[in-house]
């Protein structure tokens, strides 16, 4: 095309193009071909994740704008308020219907909305449920091309807020966006994290190769997300439903030849703690905890198991 | 830049030369499973940007690799119940990183046809002699792994050049004769095979390969409901079984891996698959069966039908 520059020889070159992955964070392997893991409580584990976010008005968006933020010109009160919706009412009704169903959650959490928000703190230490953490806030990206110092600082002031806030010792990491640097896995494993979230190329948890030691890379679907699909894909409420009921057969009848699986939801307060969707939660929740097999539990209790198989199934 | 590529004449859906297909099937059915490999890190196309976010884009990446990683064996499983052998759209160096995938494939006769070398590699910019030799690193490395002699082409990521098909067809001569390079699934133009102008004269054709049925189109671009795809699926065929009594209709649903073998949206593609092979006079077949049989039985006649209907139509047109 006469108007088009002309690609250069590299574009013809597969420097990377050889067995394996074309990089070197993780072994390539088919979930199929992976020693099954049987979790001692069930087939299937349903892991909750609820994502407590802080999105800043002044939003720098840089390099790129974060999922779930300000999208109008300064300020945007609309989406600033909404957001914080699901801290002050959401949230609440989002852990009645946890509670309802006696599922046990990760939240994670972003550092600077611990400092913001003590109160919610408080009740979450009280109540003792396994935190992580979720970055500064949801305009603080870890990104490619980042000063390693930066995101250091980053990471060590996130930790150090939440661990506080949460009185445990933090173990899992979710990026904002789940997006990172090349130093971040390093870095995470450096500062004493076990597990991080952001990668989805997997339904199991694998181990994840870094600077510092190998950290495990833990399933959490973005494509069943309340935030993919209802707000990404415009789904229905209904069809929400809809998914996770379909995956949560799919994965029950797969753990059943197998070896044990997760069903992982992400979901965020400020979409299911709206009174029009909280009661496709409670639904989801009702249809998964029925199922016989199925069992919850958070991140790290699945982890602990994968780190010694149990060969015998309790 | 050419405002019609010239690829096809206007040929009208009705009154055309009766179609039939094997055992006098009304549906020739495909299913072709796009099994890529997307580079974490490629050279940056300046006409085109793989990923949206600075090296490494983790969300983009991490999802391709799962229809790799979990993805494949699902869909491979379940195209096995149903009786469907997949027509391979393949990221070509996938031979090379993930050859366990290829070999599972070949074990069960599927047909692999080329999808470039990686799906991060656009085909935008490229001199003709880069295309060409991308293509041919393409065909090359199919029959080196497998054995095939590859026949259709469906360009990485649809991107195209204006030599695209023309290219394809010659690197299939030069390599394979007539055996090789006789199909193209990058127009969308039709629901029966239709002959290709090309350069060369080649016996070339269009096999159907829907871009709506598509499930990235469908749940990326259009995204639609898992459910109502699996609805569209079944809708799609009812008209094509529908019309097939008159004139054999192609129907094809291509898939991938990172899409339609997550675990919410099996169940709206098993349904559909069971629903379509559960009907008699369905061809459950591959794109290459398709386009040879085509060349073989109806290339000709559909060749002279097109000649003549326009023939005609210029003629009434100057009457006018």
């Amino acid at each position: 095309m006469s108007d088009r520059k002309p690609l250069g020889s590299e574009h013809l070159q597969y420097p990377q193009r050889h067995y394996g992955m074309d990089h070197s964070h993780y072994e390539w392997q088919m979930l199929t071909e992976r020693e099954p893991v049987h979790w001692q409580q069930g087939e299937l584990a349903l892991w909750v994740n609820v994502s407590l976010q802080f999105f800043p008005l002044n939003q720098r968006g840089t390099p790129f704008p974060p999922p779930g933020g300000m999208t109008m010109p300064y300020p945007d009160l609309r989406h600033f308020s909404l957001r914080d919706y699901g801290n002050r009412v959401g949230i609440y009704r989002i852990l009645r219907a946890l509670d309802q169903y006696g599922v046990k959650p990760t939240f994670a959490v972003n550092g600077e909305l611990a400092l913001r928000t003590p109160y919610l703190m408080h009740m979450l230490r009280e109540r003792g449920d396994e935190l992580i953490a979720h970055g500064w806030n949801m305009d603080s990206p870890h990104y490619g091309g980042q000063a390693q110092e930066e995101e250091a600082e980053l990471i060590s002031r996130t930790l150090d807020t939440l661990q506080e806030a949460s009185g445990q010792s933090v173990q899992g990491w979710l990026s904002p966006g789940k997006v990172h640097s090349e130093n971040t896995p390093t870095l995470l494993a450096k500062h004493g994290i076990e597990y991080f979230c952001d990668w989805v190329n997997d339904d199991m948890p694998y181990h994840f190769r870094t600077g510092s030691g190998a950290l495990w890379a833990m399933p959490l679907s973005t494509e069943l997300e309340d935030q993919f699909i209802l707000r990404n894909n415009l789904h229905s409420e209904t069809s929400y439903a809809e998914q996770i009921e379909d995956a949560c057969r799919f994965l029950l009848a797969e753990a059943r030849q197998q070896g044990g699986r997760i069903l992982a939801l992400n979901i965020h307060p400020w979409m299911l703690g709206q009174p029009h969707r909280i009661g496709y939660l409670e639904r989801v929740l009702e249809f998964v905890t029925a199922q016989p097999g199925v069992f919850s539990a958070p991140a790290g209790t699945l982890l602990e198991q994968c780190a010694r198989p149990v060969t015998e199934p309790a | 830049m050419q405002s019609d590529p010239g690829f096809y004449e206007y040929w009208p859906y009705h009154q055309r030369p009766r179609l039939t297909w094997p055992n006098g099937a009304r549906v020739a059915f495909w299913v072709a499973p796009n099994i890529e490999f997307y580079e974490l890190n490629p050279p940056a196309n300046p006409h085109r940007k793989a990923w949206p976010q600075p090296s490494p884009a983790v969300p983009g990446y991490s999802i391709r690799d799962y229809g790799n990683r979990v993805g494949h064996m699902r869909q491979m499983a379940l195209l096995n119940k149903y009786g469907v052998r997949g027509s391979i759209s393949l990221s070509t160096a996938l031979c090379e990183h993930h050859p366990e995938i290829i070999e599972l494939c070949q074990e069960r006769n599927w047909e692999f046809f080329s999808h470039g070398i990686y799906n991060t590699r656009y085909t935008y910019g490229m001199s003709a002699e880069q295309e060409r030799s991308m293509i041919r690193d393409s065909m090359e490395t199919i029959y080196r792994h497998t054995g095939q002699k590859c026949a259709g082409y469906l360009a990485p990521a649809l991107s195209h050049s204006e030599d695209t098909l023309d290219l394809f067809a010659e690197v299939g001569t030069e390599l394979f004769g007539d055996d090789g390079g006789f199909y193209t699934c990058d127009l969308f133009h039709d629901d029966q095979p239709t002959p290709i102008n090309l350069r060369s004269g080649k016996r070339f054709v269009s096999v159907p390969y829907s871009l709506e049925m598509n499930d990235t189109i469908a749940y990326v671009v259009n995204k639609v409901e898992p459910r109502r795809y699996g609805q569209m699926l079944k809708e799609n065929f009812d008209r094509l079984y529908q019309e097939g009594a008159e004139s054999g209709t192609v129907m094809c649903i291509p898939t991938h891996n990172y899409q339609v073998s997550c675990p919410h949206r099996m169940r709206a593609f098993e349904e559909a698959l069971e629903y379509i092979t559960g009907h008699s006079d369905v061809w459950v077949t591959t794109g290459r069966e398709i386009a040879e049989y085509y060349l073989q039985h109806f290339y000709d006649t559909a060749r002279a039908d097109i000649e003549h209907k326009n023939a005609s139509a210029k003629w009434e047109a100057t009457c006018q």
